[in-house]
């Protein structure tokens, strides 16, 4: 008996990742290995045993209820049948990935120093193998980096990142590169200068740091009046991508600081509201494209860049996908950072269009005033942070859209104190921005949200499902042309990635503000959602 | 400056201002908007379940509780630490008591006791609203609407009803596949499904796709009391309604 069970682990153990495994993530298809599954972003799965025909027998496996009440924004990372997620503030937790049970909880004190504008939010971890050890990374809200051994959640080293006094905190899932883990702090309503840095995954010894912020007599600073740069945030919070054949690491940007006074930062204010690719190796920055030059919006690029190779215009083309909380849908080259298309997705009313460069052309009187200046798309965008996907099979890039949504932004005089919230006004808006209210009571004067399929070639829209609610839920899809995404009323839908069509939903009965996942255990696909401070796993009845 | 500051927090009801110490309160204003309002909103009213013009907090029954939680946050929820001086930190707590009056018009309050006996008689108030278990439960229940709402916001209510008629409030009209008619006012509605109390102070669902048709009546039923009231028995009405703060502790 002893030797039965030894041997089943044995087997167990030899099926585990290898070093190079995060290069190859679609050959283990059974695992979702980083917070997008893959480097390209694409959070896309190759998995097809849920298929349009039988997702209507999907039922609920099981349901991890965490100890807390606030929301959950984790996308799990899954390793050989143990699921690895984060709950608040900052607990790591490791379950059976097929029952929802826990094999260990690392709980983190978070330090009182934690300032934070959006709630004790964190998306999630990185893993990086290793044959002496698999190691998870975790950033803190107190700015820490944190490397766990993913066997028992003990510590292996513990960093701090910045200061968390001045409003630095990591929200965002870190990435593992080779032998680097990276990541850059959220802090962007504190006036903090945001920077991207690389730790040894080994000893959490910093091997480069690369500010996205230039600094006195740096080039990129003549767009910074007088010395705003100092507090100039385009800060980080959420995951990059990365492509192995270019070497480089792709990171959104968020706004500048303050977010709605623009007057005291006059300039475009680089490299705030862009997407940067650095050298893997030595941060450095290879080319950067800023979507919205001197933003007076909050219009973070904080989305996940989107890497593909398609056909473009009768050539095969690396490219970067993303659509932007300013409202326009984005193709570039991931090579050079050139400008290839952008197309509004969502209706607009602060640019004329986008010049041959990418660069928008700003309509006149769409700064913020006094009184408040009405913009569509409102202060949470277009879209935001919410994890897009796109499907090789299909060719469509799809995002989460907010719909004839709109904000009033105002502008107050503003001085920067350390530590503090560094706005600079005010927006209003009929829709809550991060949390639902106690009751949905505003959607027919305040938009809607809608999961979009956009075909890159055009720009076009090619299909769209509408919600009453707007959505704060990242989407995923599957080879098997299956599209899954939640909503903040709870919904999780499962949708025909062709069409649009709704194939099937269960109600979680919370918001969902998180991505979907789908990993294999024991030769069954499962889809795993966080729904409010809930895990759920999905699978074939 | 100072009043430019002060319309921009009051965008869509644009006011007078009244209360204490202006400059103070301006202070508290601006302290507000910059730290606040991204979380609480504008009206201090969009953190679920919490409603800072109330001017009752859970966890602070004194000035100086509430200060101590604004400056130490609320641990285990979303509520963060703010460093914000003592000075300013005054004003803002001044701001937070005054914040349901700061945007209001002065409006002339009347007897409470006559404002009640129109309420309930000339009025006709109760056909559709609910005071203190009297009265329909199709609209409102106004048992705590002088907690939450203002003196000018009320005489709006009563004047020009169409500009206080929220979304939640709408009535809607459905006939399901088999026929039925079904009207009600709304109390939530999602992609699938609508809950709704409906013309016999049932609680219904209903789910969409069991639906024929589905309208929003965007007019709002509240009646005007321009011409249904006098002037006296509308600040009667209005210095009624104010009086009720709710049986909560």
């Amino acid at each position: 008996m002893k030797s039965l069970l030894f041997f089943t682990t044995a087997v167990a153990l030899t099926a585990q990742a290898t070093p190079d495994q995060l290069l190859h993530a679609d050959k283990t298809p059974a695992n979702w290995l980083t917070y997008s599954g893959n480097y390209n972003g694409q959070r896309h799965s190759p998995l097809t045993q849920i298929t349009p025909a039988n997702a209507k027998d999907l039922e609920m496996k099981w349901v991890f209820q965490a100890d807390t009440l606030q929301k959950m924004e984790a996308s799990p990372i899954v390793v050989d049948g143990v699921m690895y997620f984060t709950q608040a503030p900052n607990d790591v937790v490791a379950v059976d990935a097929k029952t929802g049970r826990m094999f260990w909880i690392y709980q983190h004190r978070v330090s009182p120093d934690a300032r934070l504008c959006c709630g004790q939010v964190n998306r999630g971890l990185a893993i990086h193998f290793d044959k002496a050890g698999d190691t998870l990374f975790l950033g803190t809200l107190d700015a820490r980096l944190i490397a766990l051994d993913a066997k028992n959640g003990k510590v292996l080293w513990d960093t701090q990142v910045a200061d968390p006094k001045l409003g630095y905190s990591i929200t965002e899932a870190p990435l593992v590169v080779k032998d680097k883990v990276i990541l850059g702090p959220a802090g962007g309503e504190y006036g903090i200068r945001g920077f991207f840095a690389a730790w040894d995954v080994k000893t959490g010894k910093e091997l480069w740091k690369v500010y996205t912020v230039p600094a006195a007599g740096e080039p990129g600073v003549e767009t910074w009046s007088g010395d705003s740069w100092k507090h100039g945030s385009a800060a980080s919070w959420n995951t990059g991508s990365y492509d192995p054949d270019l070497n480089l690491v792709y990171y959104g940007t968020g706004n500048p600081g303050p977010d709605w006074n623009p007057d005291v930062r006059l300039g475009d204010n680089l490299y705030s509201c862009s997407v940067l690719a650095l050298d893997a190796d030595t941060g450095k920055l290879k080319w950067h494209f800023q979507f919205t030059p001197h933003d007076a919006a909050d219009w973070d690029a904080a989305i996940v860049p989107i890497l593909a190779d398609i056909d473009w215009k009768g050539a095969r083309r690396k490219v970067l996908l993303s659509a932007n909380r300013n409202g326009f849908f984005y193709v570039l080259d991931r090579t050079t950072g050139k400008f290839l298309q952008g197309t509004p997705f969502v209706h607009q009313t602060w640019a004329a269009g986008l010049d041959e460069n990418g660069r928008p052309i700003r309509l006149p009187n769409t700064e913020p005033t006094v009184e408040g200046t009405k913009l569509y798309p409102g202060m949470q965008g277009g879209t935001n942070w919410y994890a897009p996907s796109f499907s090789p099979r299909t060719g469509l890039f799809y995002v989460s859209a907010w719909k004839d949504y709109y904000s009033f932004f105002s502008k107050l005089p503003v001085t920067f104190n350390e530590g503090q919230m560094y706005f600079g006004g005010a927006t209003k808006s009929a829709v809550q921005p991060i949390k639902r209210g106690p009751i949905n009571s505003w959607t027919d004067v305040a938009g809607h949200g809608e999961v979009i399929a956009l075909d890159p070639q055009t720009g076009k829209e090619k299909w769209a499902f509408k919600m009453h609610d707007v959505t704060d839920s990242g989407l995923m899809t599957t080879a098997s042309d299956l599209l899954f995404t939640g909503s903040r009323e709870g919904y999780f839908w499962a949708l025909d990635a062709r069409t649009g069509v709704p194939l099937w939903h269960a109600i979680t009965g919370g918001q969902i503000s998180a991505a979907p996942v789908s990993y294999m255990v024991d030769g069954k696909q499962y889809i795993a959602i966080s729904a409010n401070h809930s895990v759920f796993a999905f699978g074939l009845r | 400056m100072k009043l430019l500051a002060l319309l921009t927090l009051a965008l869509p009801l644009l006011a007078q201002q009244h209360g204490t110490d202006p400059v103070q309160l301006d202070t508290g204003a601006r302290i507000y908007s910059a730290n606040c309002s991204v979380c609480h909103g504008p009206d201090g009213d969009q953190v679920s379940g919490v409603e800072l013009k109330r001017g009752k907090f859970r966890r602070a029954s004194t000035d100086d509780e509430l200060a101590k939680i604004i400056q130490t946050g609320i641990p285990g929820t979303a509520m963060p630490p703010n460093a914000i001086g003592s000075g300013n930190l005054v004003a803002l707590v001044a701001y937070l008591h005054a914040m349901r009056d700061f945007k209001t018009k002065k409006v002339a309050l009347g007897n409470a006791a006559g404002g009640k006996v129109v309420f309930e008689g000339k009025g006709g108030c109760t056909a559709c609203h609910r005071v203190n278990g009297k009265g329909s439960h199709m609209a409102l229940d106004l048992s705590d609407v002088g907690a939450v709402r203002t003196p000018g916001y009320l005489e709006d209510a009563l004047l020009e009803p169409e500009t206080v008629n929220l979304p939640q409030h709408r009535y809607i009209h459905a006939t399901t596949l088999r026929g039925e008619k079904v009207s009600g006012r709304r109390m939530n509605e999602d992609t699938l499904t609508l809950q709704i109390i409906d013309s016999n102070e049932r609680l219904r669902s209903l789910t969409k796709a069991d639906l024929r048709s589905y309208e929003i009546e965007k007019e709002t039923r509240m009646p005007n009391y321009r011409d249904k009231l006098t002037a006296t028995e509308r600040a009667d009405v209005i210095a009624w309604l104010v009086s009720l703060k709710g049986s909560a502790k």
